[in-house]
């Protein structure tokens, strides 16, 4: 096997958990909310997914992280919703508390040896003859079935974006609410409705990173991924398609750190891990990445 | 006020401990004794601590104030100490190269606020463009000590050690440093600034209601927004110069654990009031310093601390909401009274 072919399967396996918490993030933001707590949501996630799956098996514990993440995002739209309280302070309040949270909760139910934790991982399941594409086919078909999961989500979510009634109502309630009320659209349930699918596939990219990746529970281990798929939705321009790539970029510059060390060299890879959030930055400033936020994104509904 | 803050801090702790199953008086004991216990612990171990959290926590109010949404002070922070490393081994006298590192650091913590800044007058949300800062200034961090600013013998992914003379001095015999004397009195500054000058009031305008600010104040809204963005940038950025000349005396990845972050639930706890900043940050201060204690002590983790830290957040956020709820109640009281 190639290096190459082994850099995209790195690459497309390192942007699953991207992909999938930037998948429900892009759905929130669409709806007029940014949600900070997106980090949290994965950490909650990550944790169920650990303990779940320890005491109950694998498809409990990833049911167990699509409650866990959704949980904290229904904590969030109980504040920002109902309450109409600031939406980032109120996610970065939400990230605290589950980073301290599923920390100390780790502590209780395990112990002080917690590090000894061990997950049973999910396997790859290559889908047999795409799998033998040459370079590519790996890469997109010999992967673990959250990678399947994850990009069957941003097509389904382009699809209900596009086509569906819901999806209207959706972008209406983002750009301009008290037109959407108006029209007879119930904003706030949906709002709410957004977090928390967002939250839930923070979840599932919380699972993933404990079922797929580490096989562990570890204090703090999605290590920014809530920010990064923050990230996605902008450099994606928050279109499911710009999404789905820029989750992808983001995922290559990470596994650039396992080329390098395959090949040898030397270079610090951290320069590169800087690229993809220089490049959303570039992205943010050109005139259509502007055009393309929602109109309502981040503000308080007052009325 | 801050001892009703703090009540409630330890009411919430000890509720947390309990539900984990620990030993909540012997914990308690571990966090006092931690933070305030003795003289040791209050100017060592909590006021040490509450330094940077002061500074960053400044540097969030001044921003929220005018309605900046400023979650960068982290890359801010990171960009100041990096400036003020740099600075040190500059070929000058030594209490010049002081200055000089504490200066570089806030013109560095502007600066890496700047592009922040520009994108927000050009319509791009200020929160995904300082968190994006955020992340680049942390890879650049790990890139410059494993490059260029790493120590001579290239065993370790950190800068080289800062002489004495570029350090801030210490009251002997602690870790006190005079980077605690420069936070004081620049929160009294712009506590002074933000309640009696016309910038002062500017700010507060525009962060209260930007299109009255423009129409009846006639205030150049982007204009003083772009002011306090760089204002908060610096005084982040004077944070990671202070951190890294009084404390860490060295260039490393791990230089802050979070104080961009923390800093943000200290301003709001201070209601982004410039005074109440200091004593948010001592709460804090002490609530992590504790934490360090309480987990080496008493086998606690300190993470409980941080679910406090993020609660004591979303109380603050219901008090307005609580208070709305009472006035409606109270209005309709009144109007079936009459």
């Amino acid at each position: 096997m190639s290096t190459n072919s082994e850099f995209l399967e790195a690459a497309v396996r390192t942007a699953t958990p991207l992909l999938l918490a930037a998948t429900g993030e892009l759905v929130v933001e669409r709806a007029g909310i940014i949600y900070v707590g997106i980090e949290g949501s994965i950490l909650a996630g990550a944790l169920a997914a650990a303990a779940g799956g320890l005491a109950l098996g694998g498809v409990v514990g990833v049911a167990l992280a699509l409650l866990a993440g959704a949980a904290a995002a229904a904590l969030f739209a109980l504040f920002v919703v109902r309450w109409r309280t600031e939406q980032i302070v109120t996610g970065t309040a939400i990230t605290l508390v589950a980073t301290g949270g599923t920390a100390a909760l780790y502590h209780v139910l395990f112990g002080p040896e917690g590090a000894g934790l061990r997950v049973p991982v999910v396997h790859p399941v290559p889908i047999p003859g795409l799998a033998a594409i040459p370079i590519i086919g790996r890469a997109l078909f010999a992967q673990s079935l959250f990678t399947y999961a994850a990009l069957g989500s941003i097509v389904a979510v382009q699809w209900s974006l596009a086509k569906t009634h819901l999806g209207l109502a959706l972008r209406a309630t983002g750009e301009r609410p008290s037109a959407a009320r108006a029209a007879g659209i119930a904003t706030s349930q949906l709002r709410a409705g957004a977090a928390l699918f967002a939250g839930a596939l923070g979840g599932a990219a919380g699972a993933s990173l404990v079922l797929v990746q580490s096989g562990t529970f570890a204090e703090g281990m999605s290590a920014g991924r809530g920010f990064i798929a923050i990230a996605i939705v902008a450099l994606g321009r928050w279109r499911a398609g710009g999404v789905l790539i820029a989750a992808l970029a983001f995922g290559a510059a990470s596994a650039l750190q396992f080329l390098f060390q395959a090949r040898g060299w030397t270079l610090p890879y951290q320069a590169f891990l800087a690229l993809p959030y220089l490049a959303t930055l570039v992205a943010l400033a050109t005139m259509r990445a502007r055009a393309a936020a929602p109109a309502a994104l981040g503000q308080v509904d007052t009325d | 006020m801050a001892g009703a803050v703090g009540a409630v801090a330890l009411t919430l702790l000890a509720t947390l401990l309990a539900l984990g199953g620990y030993d909540v008086p012997s914990a308690l004991s571990a966090l006092w004794r931690g933070s305030f216990g003795s003289s040791y612990a209050l100017f060592s171990a909590t006021v040490v601590r509450a330094t940077p959290l002061l500074l960053a926590g400044l540097a969030v109010a001044i921003a929220f104030r005018a309605g900046v949404w400023n979650i960068g002070a982290e890359g801010q922070l990171l960009a100041g100490a990096t400036a003020a490393i740099a600075a040190a081994a500059l070929p000058v006298p030594g209490p010049l190269r002081l200055t000089f590192s504490l200066l570089f650091a806030a013109i560095a913590g502007g600066l890496w606020a700047l592009p922040a800044a520009l994108l927000r007058q050009r319509g791009v949300l200020e929160v995904i463009s300082t968190i994006m800062l955020n992340f680049v200034a942390l890879n650049l961090v790990g890139y410059l000590v494993r490059g260029p600013l790493q120590e001579p013998t290239h065993a370790y992914p950190q800068s080289v050690t800062i002489d004495a003379v570029a350090r801030l001095p210490r009251v002997a015999g602690t870790r006190l440093h005079l980077g605690v004397l420069i936070a004081l009195v620049t929160s009294i500054i712009l506590g002074i600034v933000m309640r009696r000058s016309a910038w002062g009031f500017r700010v507060r305008a525009i962060g209260a209601n930007p299109r009255a600010a423009a129409s009846a104040g006639l205030i150049d809204v982007s204009r003083v927004a772009l002011g306090a963005f760089l204002v908060s940038g610096a005084l982040a950025g004077l944070a990671g110069g202070i951190e890294a000349t009084g404390v860490t005396y060295a260039l490393y990845e791990g230089l802050s654990p979070g104080y961009g972050y923390t800093a943000i639930a200290v301003a709001l706890l201070a209601r982004l009031d410039p005074l109440l900043v200091g004593p948010s940050a001592m709460l804090f201060g002490a609530l992590e310093a504790g934490a360090t204690a309480m987990q080496r002590d008493a086998g606690v983790p300190a993470a409980f601390v941080t679910v406090v830290e993020g609660s004591l957040v979303l109380l603050v956020l219901l008090l307005p909401v609580v208070a709305r709820r009472y006035t409606a109640y109270a209005l309709a009281r009144q109007g079936s009274a009459a």
